[in-house]
């Protein structure tokens, strides 16, 4: 997590409020409870440790992840922005069905990070809708505080729907709430039908589950059944749609579901 | 990568909450839906404390079950990563009650300093 971008902006920077939280917290701890810490290293065996006290914490590793998410998403809801966060291996197909959205829903607007190069952002913007690159350098995945950084630079002027492309990485991603309203997950028939259960995580939390490149499906001997049934397992709460950019296979449903 | 910078996290709020003393261990939670792995956390533990505070610090790590709650049949569950019906009755859409945590729950301070 970014904590010396630099940009000192007060409303993207709540650093010190967290900080003060923390410190809070430990602070009344120990005058409320001031003489019932349990005493952990203070027992029988008599030797070595020096007696200890214990300082309760209690703060989730992304509670600053989730304080720019939460910002986020009342940034959007005040613009008026159905945001969706796109996760995937790299290669799935997230770009080029991004690419056909943008030319065929007017509205929408992308955001797509990679680990480098400018290429992606390119690709969308010759759609002429607006597009920003976020290259995260080594990081394997967004986090809220880029997207925040992001936002200022796109042009969004009549627009209702954003896209995130996430990183391509199934791993990540996952733990990161952008402040999105909706994820969608895509898998390709390319990778493999199991590959929802090696990666459980990023997909019990999806909205949507595309199967990507059906048009692919033959040649690679997809096994469409074994696909359908992994992916209710992992995510039971999911819509799956099938679709092939190529061919515009189940993209009127696509485009349906992104309305709903 | 990740599990560093997450790990980073924590200690940096461990040092936070010891107001300078040394660390001398550190309880985190962790569930299966984090994403995480234990053993990554581990290593990313072992290569970022030489030279700080938690030095010497124990990691106790509680890895937490993944707990739901059936909504159909109301009973409460474990179940591994990846099968989430409810045993009782099949349901699918069981709410998340549980493992998906990732948290520095408390610290252990010398009593005295
Ligand atoms: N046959 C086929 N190829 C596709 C389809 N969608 C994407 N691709 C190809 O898959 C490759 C990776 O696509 P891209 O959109 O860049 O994937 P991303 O890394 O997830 O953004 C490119 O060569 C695309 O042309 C599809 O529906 N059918
Ligand atoms: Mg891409
Ligand atoms: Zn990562
Ligand atoms: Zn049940």
């Amino acid at each position: 997590m970014c904590d010396t971008c630099g940009c000192g902006d007060p409303h993207l920077h709540p650093h010190d409020h967290a900080h003060d939280h923390a410190h809070d917290h430990t602070h009344h701890h120990e005058h409320g409870h001031g003489h019932s810490h349990d005493h952990v290293h203070d027992h029988a065996h008599g030797h070595a440790h020096p007696p200890a006290r214990t300082i309760e914490v209690q703060k989730p590793a992304l509670a600053l992840n989730q304080r720019y998410a939460d910002q986020n998403r009342g940034w959007f809801r005040a613009k008026g922005l159905t945001v969706f966060n796109l996760l995937s291996s790299p290669g799935s197909g997230k770009t080029t069905l991004l690419e056909h959205t943008l030319r065929a829903v007017p509205g929408c607007a992308a955001v797509v990070g990679d680990l480098q190069t400018e290429n992606d952002a390119n690709r969308l913007r010759a759609t002429g809708a607006p597009a920003v690159q976020i290259t995260t350098g080594a990081t394997c995945h967004l986090d809220a505080h880029m997207v925040a950084h992001a936002l200022p630079k796109l042009n969004l002027d009549g627009v209702t729907r954003l896209f995130i492309e996430n990183v391509g990485n199934l791993v990540c991603p996952a733990s990161y709430d952008l402040g999105e309203n909706r994820r969608v997950v895509l898998l390709s028939v390319t990778e493999g039908e199991d590959k929802p259960q090696k990666y459980p995580v990023i997909f019990h939390n999806a909205d949507l589950v595309l199967i990507t490149k059906c048009d692919l499906a033959e040649a690679v001997g997809f096994d469409r059944d074994k696909a359908l049934t992994i992916i209710r397992q992992v995510a039971p709460r999911a819509q799956i749609l099938e679709v092939s950019a190529r061919t515009g296979q189940g993209m009127a449903e696509w485009q349906a579901w992104l309305s709903s | 990568m990740h599990e560093l910078s997450l790990m980073s996290q924590l200690l940096a709020d461990a040092t936070a909450a010891a107001e300078g003393a040394p660390i001398h261990a550190l309880k985190v939670r962790v569930g299966p839906l984090s994403g995480v792995v234990p053993e990554a956390l581990r290593f990313a533990f072992e290569s970022l404390i030489p030279g700080t505070p938690a030095a010497n610090a124990r990691l106790d790590l509680e890895e937490t079950p993944l707990r739901f709650h059936c909504l159909r049949c109301h009973a409460d569950y474990a179940t591994p990563l990846g099968l989430y019906n409810c045993p009782q009755c099949g349901a699918t859409d069981s709410e998340l009650r549980g493992g998906n945590e990732l948290e520095l729950i408390s610290i252990e301070v010398p009593d005295h300093v």
